[in-house]
């Protein structure tokens, strides 16, 4: 009883700490990156107040916008919101954990990505049109990649729960394995595609006819604006913290584990998320866009990295 | 040995008679029997078309002789306001004649486009310049895009207002997912009445409108209309006014190459190229200030001479900004030319071909990347450059990466003249008080007819001027080298992706405040 008690405080505390971690790991990616281009940039705290400043603004909607149009923000927001709190951060040891699962994370973030789409050409401009249809592209390579690296990790745990994942890694009876390097590049490359990220996406472009994640949304306004803002703040925590828990889980507190521990993983979280915030902020700065059209040969590279890594699995002990 | 006839002076010879006191460049007045033997010949690729301008009963049009580099104004008077129109024979004097049309009410005869160009119909009056103005238009009209038909083809409207902080222009794509099958541009929406404003003003006041028809090439705009003014006049500036105006359009010159190479990458996101080149370009404005006091050199050239002297340690420090620009420059250079990133997005997009650069007369890094190696600071040619030692760099790709090339060998030329000019800068002697006198004559006040060719960053800025007996401007007109390059981005696109129109208009860089005049 007690441990369940536990389990659902730790879940509070994980939902609490992504939402107020999201905005922070991104105003720290655009502070490294302007640093990188040595610019002085914005404070890392300036994410929390646009968010802030959006939410006491008017809602300025579209004539033609329908109920889609809306209620998206909401349903985003809520989907990806949930699918973060599911991915294990600092404690395996939530309530959620059963259902936690890699497969129900891809499904969470595939309805948000369909409302997004579908929000996108609700109002009908031609932007709009324009971001879904690229995001359906990007979305059409990127999911299978991200499915075959769920399977190889799930090959070799024999789940997809992403606690019991969290788990077997860290007990280190799993060694050093290529598999797991292929499905680690597959899913670092596919989490730069699903964030938006240079060099799929660029997301502090201006360029209206270059965008994607942008297109859909330029056409939200205050606080629906703050919960995409937020949604996607919060889709690169999660994605973030999903590389983390799956190849990087030390530090993490386990079930069982009392208050010190868990402490412990908290600050293990953070610094694991300020390393791969610098990491992709480097990583942004060295680069440039690619053609659209390139995305699928990007993309594709990925998901074969991921099935190399499966196929890997079944005919060699070893790797 | 055969001698042929002169192709140029000897069609003018044929079909129109000098008029006096144009300079440098002869005009000719023709008959409208003139005029289409002129058609006919431009039908060929001897001659191109440096300018197309109206007065309220006259059109003119400026010739180039492409292997000579002659210059000659042709004018044809209409008294009815009609004219045979070019436009069927070179493309690139389309939208000069729309512009005719809506300023003056000059009608060309058989256009292959008579809609209006700079006139949206919201000015309150048509023909603005004509003598009368026409009535204001009765109702809106609809502005009928050109219709393009197939399947699976979309509209895709861009602007006239953009996400960025850019000037205002309308792109209309007519796309098939995501290749551009047609783009066409509408343009205008910054039109400030420039022609109309220095009418009747002061060759003073006019030279400050000049100065702002386009704040990036302020020093181009500001020496063209000088030049043109001083030539209608017959006046000689100082020589160390040349050689000070020189320094100014090199160090303009630099600045928007500096950007411009650092914006192009943006577009591509690649974003550290623009920070870095941004702090170079923030060195040369520093100097700019520092030296001249005003950063983009704004009413530093003026008709006489120049408005402001280098300070004591002014030629000391360009000396410092060229070396440090040296030291600085080549890295950044180096970084360009080895990501493979970027130069993906560069080489092969938005490719201009050299048979429409030479048709359109296309100057510039557009011209000169697609190969033609048209620059008016070498043909005709002007003090001081004739005395100066430099090269043209002169590409074929015709891609975003070849004009990205032309703008880092031409800021390579720009630091070697600065060097040469501080160094071989001629001195003022001191008046009889120890003073040294600003290197600027006063104008007589007088009429003539003036014509000017100056190179500005983005190519040839042709001004052409009339002063009345009184001194002041009866008609000046400032054609901005972007009329000959914004065309040229509709045929660029065609066949790219939508997503590179962005990386294919910075590489063009066209000025919208220049051509909307």
């Amino acid at each position: 009883m007690k441990a369940l008690l536990l389990s659902v405080l730790w879940q509070v505390v994980q939902m609490a700490l992504v939402l107020a971690l999201a905005p922070l790991l991104t105003g720290w990616v655009r502070w490294v990156k302007s640093r990188l281009q040595a610019r002085c940039g914005a404070s890392p705290l300036q994410p929390y107040r646009d968010i802030l400043r959006l939410l006491r603004k008017d809602v300025v909607l579209a004539h033609n916008a329908s109920w889609l149009f809306r209620a998206s923000p909401y349903m985003i927001f809520t989907a990806i919101w949930v699918a973060a709190g599911l991915v294990p951060a600092f404690t395996s040891h939530l309530a959620l954990a059963p259902s936690a699962d890699l497969i129900a994370l891809v499904a969470l973030l595939g309805s948000a990505r369909f409302f997004l789409a579908l929000a996108g050409m609700d109002v009908g401009t031609s932007f709009g049109g324009i971001g879904s249809s690229r995001e359906m592209m990007i979305a059409a390579f990127a999911e299978p990649a991200m499915m075959m690296m769920v399977f190889s990790v799930a090959i070799l745990v024999g789940t997809t729960s992403l606690a019991e994942i969290a788990d077997f890694m860290v007990s280190g009876t799993v060694g050093l394995r290529v598999s797991l390097a292929l499905a680690l590049m597959a899913l670092v490359m596919v989490a730069i595609a699903e964030n938006a990220r240079i060099p799929i996406d660029n997301p502090s472009t201006h360029l209206e006819l270059t965008m994607v994640h942008e297109a859909m949304v330029l056409e939200y306004s205050g606080r629906h604006l703050a919960l995409v803002e937020g949604a996607a703040m919060l889709k690169l925590l999660l994605y973030m913290a999903l590389i983390a828990c799956i190849f990087a889980p030390w530090g993490m507190a386990h079930p069982g584990d009392g208050l010190g521990p868990a402490l412990w993983g908290l600050v293990t979280f953070a610094g694991k998320m300020a390393l791969g915030g610098a990491a992709l902020a480097v990583f942004e700065t060295s680069i440039a866009k690619m053609r659209v059209f390139r995305v699928g040969d990007f993309l594709g590279g990925a998901l074969l990295l991921a099935t190399l890594g499966a196929i890997f699995l079944f005919v060699s002990r070893g790797v | 040995m055969y001698v042929g006839e002169d192709p140029l002076f000897g069609l003018m010879n044929r079909i129109g008679k000098p008029v006096d006191g144009h300079r440098p460049f002869p005009r000719y007045r023709t008959t409208p029997g003139g005029w289409r033997t002129l058609v006919e010949s431009l039908g060929g690729n001897t001659l191109s078309v440096v300018g197309l301008w109206g007065e309220p009963a006259a059109v003119h049009v400026a010739l180039r002789e492409e292997l000579s580099g002659d210059v000659v104004v042709v004018s044809l008077d209409c008294p009815n306001g009609h004219f045979p129109s070019l436009s069927a024979v070179r493309p690139s004097v389309i939208r000069l004649e729309r512009t005719a049309c809506d300023l003056f009410g000059l009608v060309a005869d058989g256009a292959v486009d008579p809609r209006p160009w700079l006139d949206h119909g919201a000015w309150g009056v048509t023909h603005p310049l004509a003598v009368p103005p026409g009535p204001a238009p009765a109702e809106p009209q609809r502005y009928p895009f050109l219709k393009t038909e197939g399947e699976g083809l979309h509209q895709i409207p861009v602007g006239p207002v953009h996400a960025g902080i850019i000037e205002p222009g309308h792109f209309r794509f007519t796309a098939n997912g995501e290749t551009v099958a047609r783009l066409e541009q509408r343009l205008g929406y910054v039109h400030k009445g420039i022609e109309g404003l220095m009418a009747g003003r002061t060759v003073g006041d006019a030279a400050r409108l000049a100065a702002r028809i386009s704040g990036d090439a302020t020093v181009a705009h500001s020496l063209a209309f000088a030049r043109a003014v001083e030539a209608a006049l017959g006046v000689a500036v100082p020589p160390r006014a040349v050689w000070l105006r020189g320094v100014m359009a090199e160090l303009e010159r630099l600045a928007n190459h500096l950007g411009d190479i650092g914006a192009i990458c943006n577009d591509a996101a690649f974003a550290f190229m623009l920070a870095e080149m941004g702090r170079l370009r923030e060195a040369v404005l520093l100097t700019n200030d520092a030296v001249f006091g005003h950063r983009l050199l704004m009413d530093r050239v003026v008709p006489g001479g120049v408005s402001v002297d280098l300070p004591d340690d002014g030629g000391k420090r360009i000396l410092e900004l060229v070396a440090e620009l040296r030291r600085r420059f080549p890295p950044l250079v180096a970084i360009y030319e080895s990501k493979a990133s970027l130069q993906d997005r560069t080489v092969g997009t938005g490719i201009v071909s050299i048979r429409l650069v030479s048709r359109f007369g296309t100057g510039g890094y557009v011209g000169r990347a697609s190969g033609r190696g048209q620059d008016a600071r070498r043909t005709p040619g002007y003090a001081p450059y004739d005395d100066l030692d430099f090269e043209i760099p002169v590409l074929t790709a015709g891609d975003v990466n070849a004009r990205v090339w032309v703008r880092i060998r031409e800021v390579e030329q720009s630091l070697s003249l600065l060097e040469q000019m501080i160094r071989r800068m001629p001195g003022v002697p001191r008046d009889s008080h120890g003073r040294t006198p600003l290197p600027r004559v006063d104008l007589p006040a007088g009429a003539g007819e003036g014509m000017a060719l100056v190179e500005s960053f983005r190519g040839e800025i042709m001004t052409w001027v009339r002063l009345a007996d009184d001194g002041t401007v009866a008609r000046c007109h400032p054609r901005d080298p972007s009329w000959f390059q914004w065309p040229l981005l509709e045929a660029a696109i065609e066949g790219n992706i939508v997503a590179d129109f962005p990386l294919c208009n910075k590489s063009f860089n066209g000025s919208y405040s220049g051509h909307d005049l």
